[in-house]
């Protein structure tokens, strides 16, 4: 069972994998964020597993004894969760900006007119 | 659309692994608020994406695989899941659990920990929060009153 014991990080792996397959993949600015999104959720979903004890519970206190999950990963996901959602609007009113000066969202036609600026 | 549904399953994901304030934050952070501002960009920008990229999938996707595939490797060393003698659950956990209790006084270690021994790190989180808002004020207002003064003159 030491084999099937790693599938929290496989789950974590692929799902990383699919968020950094979009951003460098896909030209659309949004899509990008989308895909960097993805990426941290599976990060949150690394650290939150493995704060997991089989058999425990959440870490609220109660006067029974009880196994608890480790609230340190917890903690710092919550503060990553906010952080997050701070970067992608920033990323997101980025691309607003961006929409409004070039009128397009998608990176080679951003590229083809600073060349066109640029002769 | 899809996004605010993907965030509302890994939300309920978070309350199988017990972290169930994490889960709070994942389905109104995540699920609410990012939704918003998602749908609220492809209102201001467009929602039709233009004809498919011109590279090639194969290129990122053989750098994916191969990043994946060391990832894998790397797992190979690391505690397997769900064991309570992870070297994860020894330092500092022990005592929040057993001591918080008293020293705050709320049951919930995660709020103790979040509002207390972290407070300097929530503190530097609201700084960024804040950094960020006001970013998003200036990118967006100001493009705003930028248009409103080129209509003027007309």
């Amino acid at each position: 069972m030491q084999i099937l014991g790693h599938y929290n990080y496989w789950i974590f792996i692929i799902l990383m994998m699919c968020g950094f397959y979009v951003v460098i993949s896909s030209g659309n600015l949004v899509k990008k964020l989308v895909g960097l999104n993805i990426f941290q959720t599976s990060v949150f979903i690394l650290y939150i597993s493995m704060g997991k004890i089989i058999g425990g519970t959440a870490p609220i206190v109660i006067n029974q004894p009880v196994v608890y999950s480790n609230p340190m990963p917890h903690v710092l996901i919550l503060t990553a969760i906010v952080v997050g959602i701070a970067t992608t609007s920033l990323g997101l009113a980025l691309v607003v900006r961006i929409h409004e000066a070039y009128g397009t969202i998608e990176e080679d036609e951003i590229h083809a007119q600073n060349e066109e600026e640029a002769l | 659309m899809l996004f605010g549904i993907y965030s509302l399953v890994s939300a309920s994901l978070f309350v199988i692994l017990d972290a169930v304030d994490v889960a709070f934050t994942e389905a109104s952070v995540g699920a609410g608020v990012s939704t918003v501002f998602m749908l609220g960009t492809l209102a201001l920008t467009t929602s039709r994406e233009k004809t498919p990229a011109a590279h090639k999938p194969l290129l990122p996707l053989l750098v994916v695989t191969i990043t994946g595939l060391a990832l894998v490797y790397g797992t190979w060393d690391i505690p397997p899941y769900g064991d309570p003698a992870n070297p994860i659950h020894h330092h500092l956990v022990q005592r929040f659990i057993e001591d918080s209790p008293q020293e705050i006084g709320i049951p919930n270690v995660v709020t103790s920990v979040l509002a207390s021994y972290r407070g300097y790190d929530t503190l530097g989180e609201t700084t960024v929060v804040f950094t960020a808002a006001i970013g998003v004020l200036v990118l967006v207002g100001g493009a705003r009153r930028r248009r409103s003064r080129k209509d003027e003159p007309k």
